[in-house]
């Protein structure tokens, strides 16, 4: 293949994977923006997404479409509520302290991996996606005859990673306007402003830490769910999305929904094109590196803007 | 010569000015309160004098030398030593190693440790843990850690606030008794206190300097009568 | 007795202890006691930082790295005899606790915990990078003839366990000097209330920065000899899992004590023990132990004994 459908190409799965990325890690980051804590758990509950996007789907059996509809119904629900209610046992416990949130997500951590290792096991299973059809794509030449489009051999994408796109895109706007246009979402802002003074002005700022901490669950399992019929479902799946979500949040800017999205593009779209041509390991090498400077020379984020 | 001086010292928050273009000259071996009502910015004013606070323009000079770039802690080894208003210890360790971190001599004598602790009635409660002090007896450790360090410029910042009766008395004669040996700058809301205990007071309002003067020209200046003292009984 | 002379007797009490239990202890839990020295060495590097100085690192594990590999690098690819490998491996995590602290000190908080374990990830990826050198995931094996130091075999049990003494001993010496020194108590008063010890003219940056290197450098001290001792370095020692495992060692055997790190090193190693007896899922145990002490025991059995029976625990 030639260098521009090359990049082409390159460019489809780095969407696929900055839509899955921008997911997840606007879960991390509106965990983060509100609650002012860090969840080294994330990645769990993405991986228990696509465990149980498996589960429900093999469960359902019949056609294919329907076991993934309910996966994705179900399966971000169930992460929501298992998020939920590790917030009311275990954060609000230690008082959402920023350091003991760390310490104890870790440890959420190596239980959720490996009671999911003990149950589901070490193998890793698909889930078939609901359609799968293959489009080749089209380039162009500069050829003897002027512009002329072309089907190069190897070009082509499939009509579930695009769904992929476009699901992710459509539930990242319906997080925004829950975050700008409805009520629930001005409680969130409010207590993002200042926990204390909402709970002066009577906001339950307890229930909203844990619908908060579900939510953001939530979005990582819902970006497993796409990516499942992708990738396998196995209980080790956690580690890079978290790790990715974790450049992106502080890339981004940490809290910043609209630079959490921005920069989830970037390192999606980039760590697509990067891994291609170079070696995924010194990507990951140069990204983690990246993050470390940004926290450390530019804390608010390349995006973001200076606080007062 | 004035042993803390400064010109045109100013610090703007976001456009904010809490203190602005302040002029100021300490003599050595004086006791100045410094007083204002609240937001005239004098914790940012002490906060710039000790390095706490970077100023947005201006220059604090102490004993000659400029140091108006220096981090606070070469600030304090060049020999300004700072109370803190929110009492601020080391409620893990006992009073006695509170002070010895003050003295900072690697093997510095006890006698040092013990005769801080004296001078403000600590020493027979040497070996409690800070923490478990009273409220009035953790201020007056906070004093202490001051005084150890022995230094050229005490800055004490409301070092009376939530003391009773009886301690602010034996405060007000700890500093009478101290003046012979540093020159002490008094951040002070309590106006008995101040008239009784400073040779000088300077009024800040507004982040600027209002008055500056004897306790009794301060005391019949109608600027800070109007600014401040109010209808307050001073 | 006084404090000083309590503190001493008890810790020479536990190091003679442990010296006389080569002699007692059956085949099985005489190797386990010489790798749970090595471990609780790399904890009480640990404990320096987060037990004393307050600072939490979440990316210890390439200083251990550091170490073993400074070490096992030079053995392999230089011909190095082991007790100059030693010194490089020491060397790699004082040069390198020296730069990662010079940077992540300027953040604080959950900004430093951040940082620590990205320059960990990235130290982990950039030995798996070099697998050329590394033996990426396979990892290093030192052969008996390269474990010859100073005509001793460490690779025979009996020497093993003596050095693993040796190590351990030499480093909690180090650790009890430290925290006793004045520059200890300027690290607790740092970890205590920052900026009051910077207004009593502390330097707090070059405290904390001093405070990285020596557990660092610690910690490499571990990851040499462990490498040493057991003839193996593997890129799983710069995992994740091993940065997380001194922070549980110290946090359940108490931080801020010097017997702690042994403590929760000796009791974390026997629990992953039985626990891998009955389910391959053993890091389980790791995350319920992490949970149940952040919520129940912060104080860890170190901390917990200091404030029931000796206050003077040091």
């Amino acid at each position: 293949m030639e260098f521009g459908p090359y990049l082409m190409l390159a460019s489809l799965e780095g969407a696929v994977t900055a839509a899955v990325l921008a997911l997840t890690a606007v879960g991390l980051s509106l965990v983060f923006g509100i609650m002012r804590v860090v969840n080294v758990a994330h990645g769990e509950f993405f991986m228990l997404g696509a465990v149980l996007a498996w589960w429900v789907s093999s469960w359902f059996g019949g056609p294919a479409a329907v076991g993934f509809i309910a996966a994705a119904v179900i399966a971000p629900v169930l992460v929501g509520l298992l998020a939920a209610a590790a917030d009311m046992t275990l954060l609000k416990r230690i008082d959402y302290d920023p350091e003991r949130t760390i310490v104890v997500t870790i440890g959420l951590l190596y239980v959720i991996q490996q009671v999911t290792l003990m149950t589901y096991g070490p193998e890793a299973r698909p889930v078939e996606p609901p359609f799968n059809t293959r489009l080749a794509l089209p380039w162009f030449e500069w050829g003897e005859n002027g512009f002329q489009l072309y089907w190069p051999w190897g070009l082509s994408t499939t009509s579930y990673k695009l769904f992929v796109i476009a699901a992710a895109a459509a539930v990242l706007a319906a997080v925004w306007l829950l975050m700008r246009h409805t009520k629930i979402g001005l409680i969130m802002r409010a207590t993002q402003l200042d926990g204390e003074m909402a709970q002066v002005f009577g906001i339950p700022v307890e229930r909203v830490y844990a619908f908060t901490f579900g939510l953001g669950a939530g979005l990582a399992a819902l970006a497993a769910v796409l990516i499942v019929p992708i990738q396998q479902a196995h209980y080790l799946m956690g580690g890079d999305p978290l790790l990715l979500s974790f450049i992106v949040v502080i890339i981004g800017g940490l809290g910043s929904l609209p630079g959490t999205v921005v920069a989830a593009l970037l390192i999606g779209m980039s760590d697509g094109i990067i891994s291609v041509f170079f070696s995924p390991t010194l990507a990951k090498i140069l990204a983690t590196l990246l993050v470390a400077l940004v926290l450390v020379f530019r804390p608010q984020g390349l995006f973001g803007t200076r606080a007062a | 010569m004035s042993l803390l001086e400064t010109r045109g010292l100013s610090k703007s928050f976001s456009g904010l000015r809490a203190v602005h273009e302040v002029d100021f000259a300490l003599p050595e071996g004086e006791v100045r309160a410094l007083i204002g009502p609240n937001g005239a910015g004098k914790t940012t004013f002490v906060g710039m004098l000790c390095g706490r606070i970077e100023p947005s323009s201006g220059t604090v000079r102490f004993s000659g030398a400029d140091v108006s770039h220096l981090p606070a802690h070469r600030r304090i080894r060049a020999g300004m030593a700072y109370t803190f208003q929110i009492t601020s210890i080391f409620a893990k360790l006992s009073c006695r190693e509170n002070v010895a971190l003050a003295v900072r001599r690697r093997h510095g004598p006890q006698s040092d440790v013990i005769e801080a602790l004296a001078r403000v009635g600590l020493d027979d409660r040497a070996d409690q843990l800070a923490g478990d002090l009273s409220y009035g007896h953790q201020r007056l450790l906070e004093i202490a850690m001051g005084l150890a360090q022995k230094p050229r410029l005490l800055i004490l910042d409301e070092p009376t606030q939530g003391l009773s009766d009886g301690e602010i008395d034996a405060f007000c004669t700890l500093i009478r008794e101290l003046k012979a040996e540093t020159t002490i700058l008094l951040i002070e809301h309590n106006m008995a206190v101040v008239m009784q205990t400073a040779d000088r007071i300077t009024v800040l309002n507004f982040g600027e300097i209002l008055a500056e003067g004897a306790p009794d020209e301060i005391r019949a200046n109608r600027a800070v009568q109007a600014a401040y003292l109010g209808t307050e009984d001073a | 007795m006084t404090e000083t002379g309590k503190a001493i007797a008890l810790h020479a009490g536990l190091v003679v202890l442990l010296f006389v239990l080569q002699w007692v202890l059956p085949a099985y839990h005489h190797g386990n006691l010489a790798r749970v020295m090595v471990l609780a060495t790399y904890a009480m590097g640990y404990n320096l930082l987060f037990g004393y100085t307050g600072l939490l690192s979440l990316g210890h594990a390439m200083f251990f790295a550091a170490g073993m590999y400074g070490m096992a690098l030079t053995v392999k690819h230089l011909g190095w005899a082991p007790a100059p490998a030693l010194v490089a491996g020491i060397g790699a995590g004082l040069l390198l606790s020296l730069a990662v602290g010079a940077l992540a000190l300027r953040t604080a908080g959950v900004a430093f915990m951040i940082v620590t374990l990205m320059f960990a990830q990235a130290v982990f990826l950039t030995i798996l990078y070099f697998g050329e050198w590394t033996n990426a995931d396979d990892g290093l094996v030192l052969q008996r003839a390269e474990r010859m130091m100073w005509g001793l075999d460490l690779s025979n049990d009996a020497t093993r366990y003596v050095a693993a003494w040796v190590l351990f001993t030499v480093c909690l010496g180090l650790s009890l000097w430290l925290v006793r020194s004045s520059f200890g108590k300027v690290l607790i008063a740092i970890r205590e209330n920052e900026p009051r010890a910077q207004m009593l003219g502390y330097d707090t940056f070059r405290h904390k920065l001093a405070a990285v290197t020596a557990s660092g450098t610690m910690s490499a001290a571990a990851g040499a000899g462990y490498g040493l001792l057991f003839g193996y370095a593997g890129a799983s020692f710069a995992g994740v899992q091993y940065s997380i495992l001194p922070l549980l060692w110290v946090l359940l055997g108490g931080a801020g004590t010097i017997v702690g790190p042994f403590i929760g090193a000796l009791f974390t190693f026997y629990l992953i023990d039985i626990a891998s007896g009955f389910t391959s899922a053993y890091m389980a145990v790791v995350g319920g132990v992490l949970i149940a002490l952040t919520l129940f025991a912060r104080q860890g059995i170190g901390g917990e004994l200091r404030r029931r029976v000796w206050r003077w625990l040091p």
